[in-house]
């Protein structure tokens, strides 16, 4: 009796045994076995995504230096020159570190304050219609003079860095060169020496005593700095990586070259333009729409879930620097993005989407930087939670299994690459 | 002897030209409104229609009788119906004479199956068409 119990204990041990092993064996042949060949649709989707599909960067018409390489020396110059911050300690490449794909590697941006959302990266967003996570900038040129005077960041002054700009030997020349005449800033009892409009109390008392001309003056100079390095920004485009190599190949009708994708990253890569859903947002050779989205970020501690678009919206509608502005040099009605602008509940709490370009350079992710890892925010993807305001876009769980996860964080990983572009352009000018 | 020729030239080209305008009618596909008031064909700045871009198209209205309307209303919705979400920018419609249109800053942010609604009236009657899209 004894011992029939325990041929049958043992017997239920194997059945156990052999079920466990069977199931591991199912998982490592899913996770191991070879991809499948591409399909036409899915041919399609992958040649979308190649850099050999991004159109030549076009011209800014609202910076008329845009493209003028006198502008981008200046610009760079000007990108790299702590003068331009209140305390002498902080330019714009304090927090768009070239090392690090133009960001910080911190959650929020710290300059000389700390700013309220993370530092994302300046490459290829010359293609965007909107900057900053909630879009509140219209161009490159306007989005650059914001730090300039945000008190947390570079908390300086418009008069100050328009007389700076314009009086600086190594500057004024240049400066002329591009933009043609240079103000005379040299009246003290017309030009203070600090002065902006909704800054220090000082500040603005200062701008309030200007005539609305000079006041004019002033914000064309500083419009112009932003144009400056507007024009530097612009060379700072994603160079073709291991994904554009696959993906030419592939379109080309060469046989599909085994030794350049792994069965991980081809996998991924699949996962990527289908069962991920990822290329909802993340689409073009740019992975991005540079659109809107609400996906279910938690809020960083301590501050209030982030209003996102909506807030944005208003803001650079009122922007005195837009597309529509007297200093844009663009002709109003044809601000078609300002113009035809969407409003409404979906954009309660959403934010653009990034470039997916370079991910390894650029952790942690997020608006407020509140995802560490690549794994973690796939992770995110596929839990997909309810969003703290707003509606949650991305809708329903994903359910991928763990190794698909990883075969996607092995896609993500073939977009890295360094920048093709002169080193000289990627430190402070000697 | 000069005259003659141009006249021949024009009278050998015409029948070429309308060729042209037939096969351009054709390409446009002609949408019916869905009870029937109207009829719509649509020029896109874009060909083929991309993802991104921000661009405009050219609608052209016709009554059921064939005859073009000039003086409608159009109004535009839509979005991605699969999705549950609406179009990422809010375009506009302006009269531009002969019963076209121009439909102005349309940008499709994603891929995938798009629908645009345009509700059309004009002197009391209102009909709606329905542009399915696949990008």
């Amino acid at each position: 009796m004894k011992l029939s119990f325990l041929s049958s204990y043992s017997r239920s041990l194997s059945v156990i045994g052999l079920l466990l092993l069977a199931g591991l064996l199912s998982w490592l042949f899913l996770a191991y076995k070879p991809p499948a060949a591409w399909a036409e649709n899915e041919l399609r989707l992958i040649a979308s995504l190649s850099l050999s599909t991004l159109p030549p960067l076009p011209l800014d018409p609202s910076n008329r230096a845009s493209a003028d390489p006198v502008a981008q020396e200046l610009g760079h110059a000007l990108f790299f020159d702590v003068r331009l911050s209140a305390n002498n300690q902080v330019s714009c490449a304090s927090c768009h570190k070239p090392e690090l794909r133009f960001t910080d590697g911190l959650d929020k941006a710290k300059a000389i304050g700390q700013s309220r959302r993370n530092t994302p990266s300046i490459v290829g967003l010359a293609y965007s219609p909107w900057l900053y996570w909630d879009g509140r900038r219209d161009s490159l040129w306007a989005q650059a003079l914001s730090p300039l005077e945000d008190p947390q960041e570079q908390a300086s002054n418009r008069m100050y860095i328009a007389r700076f700009v314009t009086q600086d030997p190594e500057y004024r020349g240049i400066y002329q060169s591009v933009f043609g005449e240079v103000p005379d800033f040299s009246d003290r009892s017309r030009f203070p020496e600090h002065a902006g409009p909704g800054l220090k109390t000082a500040w603005y008392a200062a701008w309030e005593t200007m005539s609305r001309e000079d006041q004019q003056l002033v914000n064309i100079t500083f419009a112009n700095v932003g144009k400056a390095i507007a024009a530097y920004e612009r060379l700072l485009v994603p160079p073709p990586a291991k994904f554009d190599d696959y993906a030419d190949a592939l379109v080309d009708g060469q046989q599909v070259p085994g030794d350049i994708f792994s069965n991980d990253e081809v996998k991924g890569l699949r996962l990527f333009i289908g069962e991920g859903r990822c290329m909802e947002c993340h689409n073009g050779p740019l992975f991005t729409n540079f659109e809107f989205h609400n996906t279910g970020i938690i809020s960083y501690p301590g501050d209030l879930p982030d209003r996102g678009r909506v807030d944005g919206l208003r803001d650079v509608r009122s922007n005195p620097f837009n597309c529509q502005s007297v200093y844009s040099d663009r002709e109003p009605e044809k601000c078609l993005e300002l113009i035809h602008a969407r409003e409404g509940i979906e954009l309660i709490g959403a934010l653009k989407t990034p470039s997916l370009r370079n991910l390894s350079d650029t952790a942690p992710y997020m608006h407020k930087g509140q995802i560490k890892t690549l794994k973690e925010t796939l992770e995110h993807y596929n839990d997909a939670p309810f969003a703290m305001i707003g509606h949650n876009e991305t809708e329903e769980p994903l359910g991928l299994l763990s190794f698909e996860l990883r075969q996607l964080e092995a896609f993500l990983k073939t977009l890295q690459a360094p920048l093709e572009i002169e080193q000289r352009w990627l430190q402070a000018p000697q | 002897m000069f005259k003659k020729l141009m006249l021949l030239k024009i009278v050998l080209l015409l029948p070429m030209l309308a060729g042209n305008v037939v096969a351009q009618e054709e390409e446009a596909s002609v949408l019916e409104s869905e009870q029937g008031f109207y009829r719509l064909s649509y020029e896109s700045q874009l060909n083929p229609i991309v993802i991104n871009q921000m661009h405009s198209w050219i609608l052209h209205v016709d009554n059921a009788d064939g005859k073009a309307v000039s003086d409608a209303e159009i109004s535009v919705g839509g979005g991605m119906p699969q999705h549950n979400h609406g179009l990422a920018t809010a375009p506009s419609i302006m009269a531009i004479g002969n019963g076209n249109y121009q439909l102005q800053g349309l940008r499709f942010h994603m891929m995938g199956h798009w629908e645009l609604e345009l509700s059309i009236s004009s002197g009391g009657i209102e009909d709606k068409v329905l542009v399915v899209l696949d990008l």
